[in-house]
């Protein structure tokens, strides 16, 4: 492979900059609170800066081929080394998994969960940023496993100490299901390992390979992956641990857990699992619609059923990963290229959701709908942001959602040569319905909180309205990058797919397009 | 008779010393520690430790030395004691794993007022016997060695004789020891019986691949005979209770090195004596396995007492370690069955003493054997919960910790096999590995999620020999993780094949 820049240093310094702030931390005395923080804050935005200069040398005009392409030896007897890049489908990803590491650190400076030691939680989320980073530039089937398995037990912790009452259920749940998955996703590897006469585990080889193996072979190795990567996204019916993990995570974990983690199982479905077995993929293409507009369906009748803020949020996660998951089952540039933006979208959106409900735990000490009211009065800055992100996220157009949801849907109508047109034609029918759906909760749920007059219980003068404040300095310094760029994305959509674009057509060019 | 052997005439085998130097330095430091503790006051009897622990780092300097010579393989005795690549890896893995033990001992057994001599004299003897197991290439110097590791295994266990649980431990592991030894034994008759001869290679040209039914039971005793010796379930019912009565490190040596020796014997009578019988061998590996992880993982989950649950976890990995071994017959899969063993056994040694070394540590302070006093550990002692969350971490199996690798090349070995059976062992051992999580990660709850229980929060007191322990098996368990290349191509099948025609 042509190595197209010189700077493929970048790459790894980006990825393995997070575990240094990690070794200098732990020499950090646990009651230096301030200064933990600040080595943690400082580390995030240096790598930060290094994902900027990342974006600046990416040569956009070839987004479509790997670049910063680094390879070394690294276990050489299993076959497996250390093959590293970007291009334009893992860049936007990489990208934001650094910028949402610096906001939740921002945001964490003043909002470090109960039972508090930010050393520790700092620390945590140093190694999930290189977990997520790592997994989106490895083009190693072993290096990106390493990298998918490194996020479970920072995340795991991160439910497990700080989160909510249910904690310890939920962090065991989210593991387990999890782990599963991924064993399944491993042995699925070392299938596809030997059935391309176990040459390399490096993806561009793979890539070459896989188409060769028998059909009935590739539908088994892909049954494996689909198990591995699906229980991330999550799709119906493996989506029970999500619900779970969101509303018991801190504020930080549910951001990080909504706005990348999920992506790793999309992920691994765009880069890995359909180039390396399209066959498998054309198999597989309707039953992962029919999955996906269940999700879509379900999830929206799971929100409508919700009394609680972060889990009806949650829920809405099933919706959206849902119509995600419809755009990659098409399996046309078009799809996926929605399904691309579909994932930065929510992960802006759903983060600044999950953000915003934090926020409002912390002020009302509760998240049950029925007792919040009238924020818009309490609170005007905060609800109108609330109201924005509730717009974005049901697809409004000139905000980002609009642009992963409605190509999606639309791309359902003409999937790729050899898939049932009927059978997709009328997923776009009931996923169009779950745009209905979706526009229902959310708008519900706005009325319901913002709308109206405070309830009794928190109106001012009753004693329970001493933490209630309106946005607050640091939640404006995390949350002012992610609202602009909903707005940026949703005005100029370009600006994302011409870096897509390129990179899906080579994804998909096992399907002639 | 005589006269027709003293006609023969005899002359000496050529011994070459620079290959068996590290038994004899062992067995030079065992008569010298026998002697110090002979005519050493009490006060004095300090001493005995830094000569155990300098014993067993010397014998490992003529490992090196011999590992980094050029020689290749060497061969004693007709061919019946062979210094290769293979044994040379296990012997380190024997010194090296034999060294920790003395450091998280040393401080048990000071302050039991057990007697340190004996312990030092025994706990060394049974490394002779290891090292040694990982040269034999005869069925009787593999049983010599088998029984040399073995017998004072059987004495320490007992260490405690005030105390019932522990002579209970003692016994049970000495009857069953010894029971297994009979089955092994008979099964070894039947293989001389066969063949004419006990050395491996003779047997294994022999046998061949034809097999009759007496072939098939000599195989099949001498499987057996070491499934109880490796604790495969269903011969693996003295483990908890010997694990749990014995004293921790010597638990902790059980459980790595005891059952590692027994693994060694097992994959060489297997690879060079009975690699023709595999229809026999393979379908007793593959439900062995099988019931290993599955019932191991199971009992694992229903404990409370932190040494017995790592006993039940214990037999579980050995499930794991057998898995490749259920597919080793087939053409192209034994190098990569083989490299499984060995990596596993090298990857779960530094992590499992490792567990053993927090153990020891912070039972000093709680006096408790109950996972529940684990309780709050990591807002008292975040290092050793740290530590301790690596280790059990690494025994789950997740990347980038040492143990992912092993459980890695264990499915690499099965799938390579490529048939149905593998692949239906290998989702089991996948199934498993995911229940597995659920005793592992019950410590690690208990560590990071729960309070401490009587909100006592003193700090651990962990002492320097104990630190120095953790130092090496956390190392080389985050280490061998990120970059497992260090250690997989010690178990190449080249070293245990290219010297058997010499």
């Amino acid at each position: 492979m042509e190595v197209l820049s010189d700077h493929n240093w970048v790459l790894s310094v980006g990825t393995f900059l997070p575990l240094v702030g990690v070794l200098i931390m732990l020499f950090i005395p646990k009651g230096e609170e301030a200064l933990n923080k600040a080595v943690g804050l400082g580390t995030a935005v240096a790598t930060l800066a290094v994902g900027i200069f990342t974006m600046i040398q990416f040569d956009y005009g070839k987004a479509g081929e790997m670049q910063f392409v680094a390879q070394t030896e690294w276990i050489s007897v299993i076959k497996s080394s250390y093959l590293i890049g970007v291009d334009g489908i893992s860049l936007p990803l990489y990208f934001l998994s650094m910028v949402i590491t610096v906001l939740v650190m921002i945001y964490s400076w003043d909002h470090v969960p109960s039972p508090g030691n930010p050393k520790a939680f700092f620390i945590l989320m140093l190694v999930l940023q290189t977990g997520m980073a790592g997994t989106f530039i490895a083009r190693d089937l072993i290096l990106f496993f390493v990298f998918f398995e490194l996020v479970l037990l920072p995340m795991y912790f991160m439910i497990g100490v700080w989160g909510g009452e249910n904690r310890q259920y939920a962090s065991l749940k989210f593991f387990l299901y999890t782990m599963f998955g991924s064993a399944l996703m491993l042995v699925a590897f070392l299938a596809l390992f030997f059935k391309t006469g176990a040459e390399s585990f490096s993806i561009p080889y793979l890539v070459e390979n896989g188409g060769a193996i028998a059909k009935n072979v590739q539908v088994w190795i892909f049954a494996g992956m689909f198990v591995g990567f699906a229980v991330k996204v999550p799709m119906f019916p493996f989506h029970t641990w999500l619900p779970d993990a969101h509303t018991q995570a801190p504020t930080q974990g549910s951001v990080i857990l909504a706005a990348i983690l999920l992506k790793l199982g999309t992920y691994g479905f765009v880069r890995i699992a359909i180039p390396i077995l399209p066959e498998a993929a054309k198999e597989w293409a309707p039953w992962i619609g029919l999955l996906s507009v269940i999700g879509i369906i379900y999830g929206a009748l799971g929100c409508l059923a919700q009394t609680d803020m972060k889990r009806l949020i949650a829920f809405s996660s099933v919706a959206h990963m849902g119509f995600v998951m419809l755009g990659i089952s098409t399996l046309t540039p078009f799809g996926l290229n929605a399904a691309m933006f579909g994932m930065v979208a929510h992960g802006l959106i759903t983060g600044m959701l999950f953000f915003l409900a934090g926020s409002v735990k912390e002020r009302y000490h509760t998240l049950e709908i029925k007792r919040l009211s009238g924020m818009l009065k309490q609170m005007p800055r905060l609800g109108w942001i609330l109201g924005f992100c509730a717009m974005a996220s049901l697809g409004l157009p000139g905000l980002a959602g609009f642009w992963g949801e409605f190509p999606a849907i639309l791309s359902a109508y003409q999937p790729a040569d050899g898939l049932p047109v009927e059978t997709f034609r009328t997923f776009m029918v009931v996923a169009a319905l779950g745009t209905v759906l979706a526009a229902g909760y959310l708008l519900w749920l706005y009325q319901r909180t913002a709308f109206g007059e405070p309830t009794a219980e928190f109106a001012p003068g009753h004693g329970h309205d001493e933490d209630i404040h309106d946005v607050g300095t640091f939640e404006w310094i995390a949350w002012t990058p992610l609202l602009v760029a909903i707005v940026v994305f949703g005005v100029y959509p370009q600006l994302m797919f011409k870096v897509l674009d390129p990179a899906v057509k080579v994804a998909l060019k096992a399907f002639g397009s | 008779m005589l006269n027709a052997l003293l006609a023969a005439g005899w002359s000496a085998p050529v011994v070459d010393y620079h290959a068996i130097a590290p038994e004899m330095v062992l067995a030079g430091g065992l008569v010298l520690l026998l002697l110090l503790d002979l005519f050493l006051s009490d006060a004095k009897k300090w001493v005995l430790t830094p000569v155990a622990s300098f014993t067993l780092l010397g014998a490992f300097i003529p490992v090196l030395t011999v590992a980094l010579g050029t020689e290749g393989a060497r061969s004693m005795f007709d061919g019946r004691y062979v210094v290769d690549d293979f044994s040379l890896v296990l012997k380190a893995l024997f010194l090296l794993a034999g060294y920790v033990v003395v450091l998280i001992s040393a401080d048990h057994i000071r302050e039991g007022n057990y007697y340190e001599g004996e312990y030092w004299f025994l706990l060394l003897t049974s490394i002779l016997g290891m090292v040694m197991m990982a040269s034999s290439r005869d069925l009787v110097s593999i049983f010599v060695a088998l029984e040399f590791l073995s017998i004072p295994a059987y004495m320490m266990a007992a260490w405690r004789k005030r105390d019932p649980k522990s002579n209970e431990a003692g016994i049970k592991y000495y009857l069953l020891g010894v029971f297994a030894s009979a089955v092994m034994l008979y099964g070894m008759s039947l293989l001389y019986g066969i063949s004419g001869s006990t050395k491996l290679t003779d047997i294994g040209t022999a046998l061949g691949e034809n097999l009759t039914s007496i072939r098939a039971l000599a195989v099949l005793f001498v499987v057996v005979g070491f499934a109880f010796k490796v604790s495969a379930v269903p011969f693996h019912t003295w483990a908890p209770d010997t694990y749990e009565g014995a004293p921790t490190p010597v638990t902790a040596f059980l459980s790595v090195a005891s059952k590692a020796a027994g693994f060694v014997a097992l994959v060489t009578v297997v690879f060079v004596a009975v690699p023709g019988s595999h229809e026999v061998w393979q379908p007793v590996f593959w439900i062995l396995s099988a019931l290993t992880m599955t019932v191991g993982n199971v009992m694992a989950l229903r404990q409370t007492n932190i040494v017995r649950m790592l006993a039940y976890s214990s037999v579980a990995q050995g499930g794991f370690i057998l898995m490749p071994l259920a597919v080793a017959g087939i053409e192209g899969v034994q190098q990569a069955a083989l490299r499984s063993v060995v990596t596993y056994l090298l990857l779960y040694a530094a992590t499992n003493l490792g567990v053993f070394g927090i153990v020891i540590a912070v039972a000093r302070k709680t006096r408790s054997g109950e996972i529940s006093s684990y309780g709050g550990l990591f807002g008292y002692a975040p290092g050793l919960a740290a530590l301790m969350t690596i280790f059990m971490a690494s025994l789950a199996g997740i990347p980038p910790l040492g143990g992912w690798f092993g459980k890695f090349t264990a499915f690499q070995a099965l799938i390579s096999a490529g048939t149905n059976w593998s692949y239906a062992l290998a989702v089991v051992g996948a199934v498993n590995s995911v229940v597995a999580f659920g005793y592992y990660g019950n410590v690690l709850r208990e560590m990071w999620m729960k309070p401490a229980p009587h909100g006592d929060t003193s700090p651990v007191k962990v002492p320097s020999a104990i630190g120095v322990a953790l130092a090496i098996t956390g190392g080389s368990t985050l280490v061998l993780g990120v970059l497992p290349g260090l250690v997989i191509h010690f178990g190449d099948l080249a070293g245990l094949t290219g010297a058997l025609g010499g």
